[in-house]
């Protein structure tokens, strides 16, 4: 779509992940997956529950290290989690202490984006205008519905302008409707502001609806099956031939 | 829930008023009953008490008896407050700290803070040092026990957020991990308020010549005045009630209010 897709951004190379049981058996998670994901693409892993989903996502978002093989991006091996990459997961992590005002500003802490009270606020007061939460800034978050905190969280992400996105299921925990409600929300401001899109998912239609590319996990130890493209432009309607028929090849790939 | 449509508010408030006084009646009832059945010289009557708590109110004595244990108290469990939250936050952010000082620490807390009345007088003779340093001991494990264990159930996600966003070490204790914490420290300030109050008023029983648990000691052996006894351990109870429902005012305050809701 863009002449920066040329360059890759996130680089996965060959990672492996075992866990030890409590009976001290070794149970193998990742099991030598490798991915390159170009800059401002949005791509989407998706596989079963269970099958490793969330441990890949922490070793590339820099949380855990993978037992061998490497996660780079821009070149760079990920030794740790950065603002450069923001994880947005299914429960969320607002801080309920924080006003929604309060909880914008405090990723920009770790920036340099804005250095004074006054800018950092004049930011977070923007950003909470893009998701719908003007007239909200001053609220806690215990006082909002499951959608609205989910528009608490991805202003917080974007305030820090992150060069990728880690979303971990992110809208699975809100109804179906809110779900496809934030869906558009997502990419209504993926077209302003261009992020470079990692989305790990269960559901199908959530990918197609998305990603530029999808990708198919097999059960553990996990690594890719199969890849897809998605060429449809947006809005897409899951209705659509094509999209029915990509379900239906994907769900195939998943065993079902 | 919904108010109902058919009972005003003041019913259902009398509702649930009536029970716990009506318990408080029967027992002066029972009370009173039991002292004009026995006839006894020195037990008194609800009535009794009553008068004798007016004695003290005309002559002055019962505020500067409360005023006494009131600043005992106020003094050691803020002592405590200083020393606990610091020391809990520490232990249980730094897990070298928490291995190192949480055995001692656990060893300490179960000796009862009436033990220490010896040692007390022994380093710090009969006067006002002697209870401040009992209310200390005593409130101060559990405030940083409870401070302690806040820190380690600081759910993960937010951690793990604040990390993500890359925040320096001071914004991360300031608005994580110390608001994560304050719930936690305000349930260990009740806690240790509670033992505050118990303690002072035994510690006054036997090192003091003021305070409420002077008072009874006191009016019993200043001539088995049993009507002061009773109206100093009724006093001793309304002034524990508040104090706790003052520290209780704090879970209302906006910044633990999360806590509390759902």
């Amino acid at each position: 779509m863009s002449d920066k897709k040329n360059n890759t951004k996130i680089e996965i190379d060959d990672i492996r992940k075992s866990f030890r049981n409590a009976k001290g058996a070794e149970l193998p998670v990742v099991g030598g997956l490798t991915l390159q994901v170009m800059d401002g693409e949005f791509v989407a892993i998706v596989g079963p529950s269970g099958c490793g989903k969330s441990t890949l996502m922490n070793m590339i978002a820099g949380f855990e290290r993978p037992d061998s093989g490497q996660v780079r991006i821009d070149g760079r091996e990920v030794t740790g989690p950065s603002p450069k990459g923001i994880v947005i997961s299914q429960h969320g992590s607002v801080f309920p202490w924080l006003t929604v005002q309060q909880n914008l500003m405090f990723g920009l802490r770790g920036t340099s984006h804005a250095e004074t009270k006054e800018e950092r606020m004049a930011l977070a007061d923007h950003y909470a205008a893009m998701v719908g939460l003007k007239g909200f800034e001053g609220a806690y978050p215990h006082e909002l519905s499951g959608g609205m905190l989910k528009r608490v969280e991805l202003a917080r992400a974007f305030i820090v302008k992150p060069e990728i996105l880690y979303l971990d299921e992110p809208f699975s925990a809100l109804d179906a409707l809110m779900n496809m409600k934030m869906r558009n929300e997502l990419l209504r401001i993926l077209a302003e502001e261009r992020h470079t899109v990692l989305l790990i998912t269960h559901d199908v239609e959530e990918a197609i609806y998305m990603a530029d590319r999808i990708m198919v996990l097999s059960p553990r130890p996990t690594k890719i099956q199969a890849s897809f493209e998605v060429d449809a432009p947006h809005p897409r309607r899951l209705g659509d031939a094509w999209a029915q028929e990509m379900r239906e090849a994907i769900l195939r790939e998943l065993g079902l | 829930m919904n108010s109902t449509t058919t009972t005003p508010g003041w019913a259902r408030a009398l509702g649930r008023l009536l029970p716990p006084l009506a318990v408080i009646a029967a027992v002066l009832a029972v009370w009173w009953w039991s002292v004009a059945r026995s006839d006894s010289p020195i037990f008194p009557t609800p009535w009794g008490v009553v008068t004798g708590a007016w004695e003290l109110v005309e002559d002055g004595s019962l505020w500067e008896h409360i005023s006494a244990s009131l600043t005992r108290v106020g003094i050691g469990f803020g002592l405590a407050v200083l020393v606990a939250v610091p020391l809990g936050l520490w232990m249980g952010w730094v897990a070298g700290a928490y291995r190192t000082l949480n055995p001692i620490f656990q060893m300490l807390r179960p000796i009862s803070p009436i033990a220490w009345i010896p040692l007390a007088i022994l380093w710090f003779g009969m006067d006002d040092i002697s209870p401040i340093f009992l209310i200390f001991i005593s409130s101060v494990f559990p405030m940083i026990v409870q401070t302690t264990s806040g820190v380690h159930t600081i759910e993960r996600r937010y951690l793990r957020a604040a990390a993500n966003f890359g925040v320096p070490r001071g914004v991360l204790f300031r608005q994580v991990v110390i608001p994560a914490v304050l719930p936690e420290i305000i349930v260990g300030m009740r806690i240790g308020i509670g033992v505050a109050w118990l303690v002072v008023v035994a510690a006054e029983m036997i090192a003091l010549r003021s305070g409420l648990g002077y008072l009874i000691m006191d009016s019993r052996n200043a001539g088995n005045r049993y009507d002061l006894v009773i109206a100093s351990m009724v006093i001793i109870g309304v002034i524990g009630l508040l104090l706790d429902g003052s520290t209780r005012l704090l879970e209302r305050l906006k910044i633990v209010k999360w806590r509390y809701v759902r």
